[in-house]
């Protein structure tokens, strides 16, 4: 088995979470679409550390980690924000940007 | 360089079932079960990462993600309500068929690029996990990444500061304390409400229940023992018959 | 002299100083304000006899006085300095605009004694005293511009003073906007002096006319350029002095208070065109093309005015043509050269009086009967207004021209220079005089016999009274003047001599025909005229609605149809051009730029529509931009391979 297999792997994995944010009108089901994303990346960097025997690409995948750890956090006080306000979790109830 | 056999088979097994995992994220309608699927990934991922010789990463993987990030998941959908089902119906006129048309254009440019690519023979981390993999990966971190490493956890202790701010909410009102509540209570005094506490209902021998009123020092029943509720349904129960039985109770003996 | 020569800033200070107080003042001035414009006047006047007294102490050549005060401006080549020109011209007309200005003053005072706005009034009198010292004094055409402004400006608001009726508003625009037409003349003349002289001040461009080489050292202009600058200042002109063609607002100015039409529609604002042009005799002179179309406006305004004058029923726009007219003959003398500006000017110093005289009977007449000016409506008020009537009449004989009084000595001096030359150009100027001298003894005695003779017309509505003293004093000081100041100048050529640094010494020059000829068909003209009026007015009973006349006699009351020609010489392709420029400017220029500006409109409310609030849809944007990015990076990728 070729070690690439894991990076199409990454890009099935990332296609899907790119769909899921589209799709899905969830705000937390959104947010998970993007911790897929995440995670699919991390898996190519994984990978490609090891294609390279270089481990910086684990060291990137940690700080991705790291800053996703942040990010969920912001994310979901604003998600709680919202619903508290709107009693609405669903992303297209906030479209007060309309042009 | 290619992957030994326990591993192509530990992958074709896995990576079928996690893409089926990360499509449920797409189709199913309750939130908490795209969460558990996402769990799934997130932690066949980890066997991936300790496979690949990312022993560190594999370990994180499930502390951070599946205990902590999936956990703060759950806990806001709970908190927003686990019932909350989406409903699957598009809204946005044609935001489904370009969705999809877009993710699957994704997925083809990406697969395509990673099969496209002529990739150098793998080198394999052998000589870099020598050290074993956390010492390799502490010593970049702190040594070329310190900075970042240093920027990041500035990053962690903002996060945090936002998410309070974000989430704290403004007291409207002065707080209750005990005064205030001692002093509310002499207020209503007028209305006929009782400065003390009502009475606890009777305690028998045979019987300590809240349906059964307490007896003042003249013995007779004290209404306002039993709560208000039982007495409007009319399920209190008379303290003369209670006697009674237990009086033929001692009696019998 | 140079003693007293630092009081003639005062001449234009106090009035400005007094309108300014009086503008200012508010209300609080309302009880004393009309007494202190009388002082500004007045004190103006002293000044004015001070320089005067002053003046006539020095010697002949020694009576041109520049005095400078400071410099004005300083741009690039032009400088001008702010300064005063003190010579008999100047001086004459101090005299003049003082000493009249300041009786119509005190006549105001009891004729405007029921306005409210009484207060305005007289601030807007010093403000026109000022300008037209201004004017006057000026040493340069730059700061004559200042006050010919400035006396536009103080017609306008006059004329205009009862602008709660409409007609006097537009009858005050009407004059502001004809006497912008001739200001255009002054300016583009200004821009032709500084481009070929260097200059505007009259000491440099007066001596360059006469052939001196001017302050820049510039090429001496052609008689061309010199014909060009004076065909504008006779423009500038011709606006100031209600000369054909920009005649037509002096009739209407006549909605303005009686006073204002004595002191600035007959006695001084309307003369600025004669000083104009005998200020500028050298420019004239230097182009005698410019000269005979001096002469010919004159003698055309001179008829015009006459012959209006024959049918104006109004004793007030009756008048206003005799103003023109008598205008035309200054403008006429001083287009005859030398031989005509001493005379142009004595002529206006003497009209200046009797017509504010005449100008005030009229007043006082309208004072007695109700303010009604159809003279139709007037007839044998001589009993009941019997100074008004008095000082009218010798008014009246002073402008027929009637030996000894005032206009005698000036308007035949005027007909005699006009029979002086030679070909046909003395022959056909002194015809238009004499027979001029003709017709306003017409119209000047039907004036006088409607009003004054004849049966009363007028209905037990109204009842006619003598005028307060106030107003009949400055009546009779006027009357005075037009008996006597023309005796009292001309004989032994007082008036000329005296106005001989600005005019220049003239050698007599004998008319084509004997002077005593002349004189005696002038006499014999006017008493012909004045024959004719008491026939038709006096000793025949005048019907009290005007007969429907002859077609002349229908033109002359229509103002010889002046407005219908302006409205379709002028007016007409005007608005037509106005209304295709601003048809263009909709639909060429706007169209264009709305055109512009609506695709742009339409073409954002179709991009807007792609910004509908969704999060996700812009997320899908997102992503197609990526995979665009990444459809060309791979296809430029191929390419290159």
């Amino acid at each position: 088995m070729e070690v690439t297999n894991y990076a199409v792997l990454a890009s099935v994995l990332f296609a899907i979470g790119a769909t899921t944010v589209l799709l899905r009108r969830n705000a937390i089901v959104v947010f998970m679409g993007v911790e897929l994303m995440l995670n699919a990346t991390n898996l190519a960097f994984v990978t490609f550390a090891r294609l390279h025997g270089d481990l910086t690409g684990q060291v990137l995948a940690f700080f991705v980690m790291v800053v996703a750890a942040a990010e969920v956090v912001v994310g979901l006080a604003i998600i709680v924000t919202i619903f508290r306000t709107r009693r609405s979790a669903s992303v297209d109830d906030v479209n007060l940007l309309k042009g | 360089m290619t992957a030994t056999g326990g591993e192509a088979a530990l992958f074709w097994v896995l990576a079928p079932l996690m893409v089926l995992a990360a499509l449920g994220l797409l189709f199913v309608r309750r939130a908490v079960h795209a969460a558990m699927c996402l769990v799934f990934v997130m932690v066949s991922l980890a066997i991936m990462y300790i496979a690949q010789e990312a022993a560190f990463l594999g370990v994180v993987q499930v502390v951070v993600y599946t205990g902590a990030v999936m956990m703060l998941f759950l806990f806001v959908l709970m908190l927003v309500g686990v019932d909350a089902s989406d409903s699957l119906t598009e809204t946005i006129k044609g935001q489904r068929g370009i969705g999809l048309l877009l993710g699957l254009g994704l997925g083809i440019v990406l697969a395509g690029v990673v099969a496209q690519a002529a990739f150098p023979p793998a080198a394999g981390l052998g000589l870099a996990n020598e050290v074993t993999n956390p010492v390799g990966l502490a010593r970049i971190l702190f040594g070329d990444y310190v900075l970042a490493m240093e920027a990041v956890g500035v990053l962690l202790v903002t996060a945090a500061m936002g998410a309070l701010v974000l989430t704290h909410r403004r007291r409207l009102e002065p707080r209750r304390t005990q005064r205030t509540m001692a002093e509310s209570r002499v207020r209503a005094l007028p209305r006929g409400v009782s400065l003390t506490p009502q009475p606890t209902p009777g305690v028998y021998a045979l019987n300590n229940a809240m349906d059964t009123p307490a007896l003042d020092p003249a013995g007779e029943p004290v209404e306002a023992s039993v709560p208000r509720v039982l007495r409007i349904r009319g399920q209190q129960r008379s303290v003369g018959a209670l006697l009674e039985s237990e009086r033929a109770t001692v009696e019998g003996e | 002299m140079d003693n007293v020569i630092g009081l003639a800033p005062w001449l234009v200070g106090f009035p400005l100083l007094g309108a300014a107080i009086l503008l200012l003042g508010g209300k609080a001035a309302d009880r004393w304000g009309h007494w202190l414009g009388v002082a500004a006047s007045a004190a103006s006047g002293v000044v004015g006899f001070i320089l005067l007294a002053a003046m006539l102490g020095l010697p002949d050549d020694g009576r041109v006085l520049d005095h400078h005060l400071w410099t004005w401006l300083s741009a690039g080549g032009l400088d001008v300095d702010l300064g005063i020109r003190l010579d008999p011209l100047s001086v004459t007309f101090v005299m003049l605009v003082t000493f009249v200005g300041t009786l119509i003053h005190v006549y105001s005072v009891a004729y405007m004694a029921h306005d409210p706005h009484r207060r305005r009034f007289f601030a807007y009198l010093n403000l026109f005293v000022a300008a037209m010292l201004t004017l006057v004094l000026a040493n340069s055409y730059l700061l004559l511009f200042v006050g010919w402004e400035g006396v536009g400006l103080a017609s306008y608001l006059l004329i205009g003073f009862w602008d709660h009726e409409r007609t006097n508003a537009v009858a005050a625009k009407k004059a502001f906007v004809m006497n912008r037409v001739g200001d255009m003349g002054l300016i583009a003349a200004m821009a032709l002096m500084f481009a070929t002289v260097g200059s505007v001040s009259f000491a440099d461009v007066l001596p360059a006319a006469a052939g001196e080489a001017g302050p820049a050292g510039r090429l001496e202009p052609s008689t061309g350029t010199w014909t060009a600058i004076a065909l504008l200042l006779l423009l500038a002109a011709c606006g100031k002095s209600a000369q054909f063609p920009l005649q037509a607002w002096l009739g209407d100015a006549m909605a303005g208070p009686t006073p204002v039409s004595a002191l600035i529609h007959a006695a001084t604002m309307v003369t600025a065109g004669v000083y104009l042009m005998v200020r500028s005799a050298t420019i004239l002179e230097a182009a005698p093309t410019a000269q005979l179309v001096v002469v010919l406006v004159g003698g055309i305004t001179l008829l015009f005015g006459a012959i209006v004058g024959c049918a104006k029923d109004d004793i007030k726009k009756a008048l206003a043509a005799s103003t023109m007219s008598q205008i035309g003959y200054m403008m006429l003398a001083a287009g005859l050269g030398p031989v005509g500006y001493a005379f142009a000017i004595f002529h206006l110093l003497t009209h200046g009086f009797f017509k504010a005289g005449l100008f005030l009977g009229a007043g006082s007449v309208m004072h007695g009967m109700d303010d009604n000016v159809d003279m139709r409506g007037y007839g044998g008020l001589s009993r009941f207004l019997p100074v008004t009537a008095v000082t009218m009449g010798l008014g009246w004989l002073a402008i027929l021209g009637v030996p000894p009084f005032s206009g005698f000595w000036s308007k035949d001096r005027i007909i005699e220079a006009a029979f002086v030359g030679e070909g046909w150009q003395p022959w056909v100027f002194g015809t238009v005089t004499l027979v001029g001298a003709g017709i306003t003894a017409f119209y000047m005695s039907r004036l006088f016999f409607m009003t004054f003779a004849g049966t009363r017309r007028w209905d037990d509505d109204h009842h006619p009274h003598e005028s307060p003293f106030l107003m009949t004093a400055p009546m009779i000081v006027l009357a005075v003047g037009s008996v006597a100041l023309g005796g009292l100048l001309a004989i032994g050529g007082t008036f000329t001599t005296w106005l001989e640094p600005v005019t220049g010494h003239v050698e007599h020059h004998e008319p084509v025909l004997p002077v005593w000829v002349i004189t005696t068909l002038t006499l014999v003209l006017v008493l012909g005229g004045a024959a004719l009026a008491f026939l038709q007015y006096a000793a025949r009973r005048v019907p009290a609605r005007a007969p429907h006349g002859s077609a002349l006699t229908r033109a002359a009351r229509r103002d010889l149809y002046q407005d219908p020609a302006n409205e379709a010489l002028v007016m007409l392709p005007g608005q037509v051009l106005t209304r295709t420029a601003v048809y263009a400017d909709k639909a060429v220029v706007d169209g264009g730029w709305l055109g512009l500006a609506g695709s742009v409109t339409r073409a954002g409310d179709q991009i807007r529509k792609a910004q509908n609030g969704y999060a996700r849809s812009y997320a899908a944007m997102t992503l197609a931009g990526v995979l665009v990015i990444a459809g060309v990076a791979g296809i430029a990728a191929a390419v290159t391979q």
